[in-house]
């Protein structure tokens, strides 16, 4: 369990001053993997060298355990800092030392007999899948077996916290997938509170239980993901989910043509209980059918989530169709002629999200 | 003939030069002064470069345990060490040099201004390999809960030593030259032989003799050297297998096909390593 308590950072002094982390409140519970996302400058590399205390905030308090670690003193922090695993977006694997020994050295620096240490380096490789690589020098393995070793190396003091600082950046998306299944796996099997800091969106809805929206120092949105993903007006929800153009709006335009006599309508899972034939059921109320024009939708910690932008025939009351789909567990919304600002208006709050660091 | 030349070579200076069965006896003996002076010197240089290297990387701004003040005492005087031309230090170390070992010709005499600048020399270069060290890896090791002696022993000069041995190389070499320069003020060695016989009696045989000496001497350190760095690196040393594998396979291209396969079918393997 890690909590940060009003955790302020500031660079500088006077009229320099700048502060990167503005009384920021946030707690990862035992079992729980918290992405922290942001656009680059929002600071989530100075939240994650505050939270090892690499660097020590301006103010504010960072419990591990119950234990504030800002009020140690340097020795004891070193000690209070192993209560802490942390993997880095560069695996930081020593370049003349094997999987073994460089998962090996932080039990060696605490003072661990040779005899343990061999046993935990096994048990640990093992844990990652990397049982067999055990010899290899960094350079002999792929970027994604470096940072399951990375990972081995966080896990030898048995902290209670994993902090992953851009740990699946610059990964191919296997070797994302792999990272992700592995930290969710310990996540339930270790009971580990894990502070996921990124800026990829497709890896914080594949890995996080709660997200947290950082920007300019300070969290302006969290929730549970699921929860974030059926909230159609959360901006947070919104870039996990991006939408995409759809057929909708390039008919739009036409003057003549079946376009001009629908309506099109933005649809998108509001809640747990939609079934998964929703268009045909909310056709068959109608008595109608209704058009598909494009759809985004997944299942994210076994929950239905997405959004889908239908085209329902011009006759149809607005009213009807809004109950129809809103019965459903849908949320619904006209698209009205200023659909294409809205569209536009949508993409620029994505934007500063997806912003590659 | 050759005694009588060596113990009074200004004096008896003609014409003739030595002929090439009496240079071994002028040369051999020089080397063996030469390597003395130069293995003694590296002896201290090293004993005093590592941890005046290590200080200016540790005290230094953004080091693992920061003391400007310190560190630009040391920087500066390290930086005086480097400035003065070897001649000149030498020379300007003359009343030094007869305290700490009672003379000021021979051997012993040219050690000490050579270890002086060795010493200079060397602290700069295990510094910057220090400095060469990445930082993350830095960081890995502290937010693992390391000391800062830690950090320096087992990420900072362990990742660092084949850039030291590298480093060392070039100062040994360094430190050959200065053993000629040395010479000419008569430390004995390869210099002295070059300067009396080469350059005062215009002997082209003798100073043909050193120049290939010197040549062949730097080329094994250079080799020697090439040889730890390469010892010291792992991602250096298993290439050489690899591209051996290489040339087999591409000697017969029919054994080529299996090595693709082999590889190929690994490949998937690590994919499903990836699930689990």
């Amino acid at each position: 369990m890690i909590e940060l308590r009003s955790l302020t950072k500031t660079y500088g002094e006077g009229q320099h001053a700048t502060t990167v982390l503005d009384s920021l409140d946030l707690t990862v519970s035992p079992g729980e993997i918290t992405a922290v996302v942001g656009p680059s400058g929002a600071g989530k590399s100075t939240l994650a060298a505050c939270v090892t205390l690499l660097e020590r905030p301006t103010s504010g308090a960072v419990l591990v355990g119950g234990r504030d670690l800002t009020a140690l003193p340097e020795k004891d922090l070193r000690e209070a800092r192993r209560g802490i695993g942390t993997v880095f977006q560069a695996d930081g694997l020593l370049t003349r030392r094997t999987a073994a020994q460089n998962v090996e050295l932080p039990l060696k620096h605490l003072g661990v007999v040779p005899a343990q240490r061999r046993a935990r380096v096994a048990e640990l490789l093992e844990r990652v899948g990397l049982a067999d690589k055990a010899h290899r020098y960094p350079h002999e393995l792929s970027g994604g077996q470096r940072q399951r070793v990375g990972i081995a190396r966080a896990l030898a003091l048995r902290p209670s916290v994993l902090l992953s600082d851009e740990a699946t950046s610059g990964l191919d998306p296997q070797a994302t997938a792999s990272i992700v299944a592995l930290l969710k796996e310990l996540r339930d099997d270790l009971q580990l509170a894990v502070l996921f800091i990124t800026h990829e969106m497709d890896t914080v809805v594949a890995v996080a239980d709660t997200v947290a929206r950082l920007d300019h120092g300070r969290i302006v949105e969290h929730g549970a993901l699921v929860d974030l993903l059926h909230t159609p007006s959360s901006p947070l929800g919104r870039a996990l989910l991006p939408r995409r153009a759809h057929a909708g709006s390039i008919a739009e335009d036409g003057a003549t043509g079946p376009a001009t006599q629908r309506s099109v309508w933005v649809v998108s899972h509001a809640g747990h209980r939609v079934p998964a034939d929703w268009l045909v059921r909310a056709s068959r109320a109608l008595g109608t059918d209704l058009e598909l024009l494009g759809a985004s939708l997944s299942t994210v910690a076994g929950v239905a989530v997405g959004h889908a932008v239908i085209g329902a025939p011009g006759h149809l009351d607005d009213d009807d169709v809004e109950a129809a789909l809103i019965g459903l567990g849908l949320h619904a919304q006209r698209e009205e002629s200023d659909a294409a600002e809205q569209r536009a208006a949508a993409r620029t709050l994505e934007q500063p999200l997806e912003v590659v660091a | 003939m050759s005694t009588h030349v060596l113990a009074s070579p200004v004096l008896t200076a003609t014409s003739t030069d030595l002929t090439w069965a009496e240079i071994p006896a002028l040369v051999l003996p020089a080397l063996g002064d030469t390597l003395v002076m130069v293995g003694v010197t590296m002896a201290i240089v090293v004993a005093l470069g590592v941890p005046l290297g290590v200080s200016l990387d540790t005290l230094g701004p953004g080091g693992l345990t920061p003391r400007p003040v310190l560190h630009r005492v040391i920087s500066a005087v390290v930086s005086v060490g480097r400035s003065l031309p070897f001649l000149i230090l030498m020379a300007a170390l003359v009343p030094f040099t007869r305290f700490v070992t009672g003379t000021n010709i021979g051997i012993p005499a040219a050690v000490v201004p050579m270890a002086l600048a060795g010493t200079a020399f060397f602290s700069r270069i295990v510094e910057n390999s220090l400095r060469s060290v990445p930082p993350s890896l830095v960081r890995v090791a502290r937010a693992s809960g390391a000391s800062p002696l830690q950090v320096l022993t087992s990420v900072k000069l362990s990742e660092a030593v084949p850039s030291i041995l590298g480093g060392l190389t070039i100062n040994t070499i360094a430190m050959i030259e200065y053993s000629a320069i040395a010479g000419t003020i008569g430390a004995g060695g390869i210099g002295y032989v070059a300067v009396t016989y080469g350059y005062q009696r215009f002997d082209h045989n003798v100073m043909i003799t050193t120049i290939v000496v010197l040549v062949a001497l730097v080329a094994v350190v250079q080799a020697l050297g090439d040889a730890a760095v390469r010892a010291t690196t792992p991602h250096s040393r298993r290439r050489v297998p690899r591209q051996r594998r290489a040339g087999t396979s591409g000697a017969t291209p029919s054994s080529s096909s299996p090595t693709v396969q082999t590889s190929a079918s690994a490949s998937p393997k690590e994919l499903t390593d990836v699930h689990h």
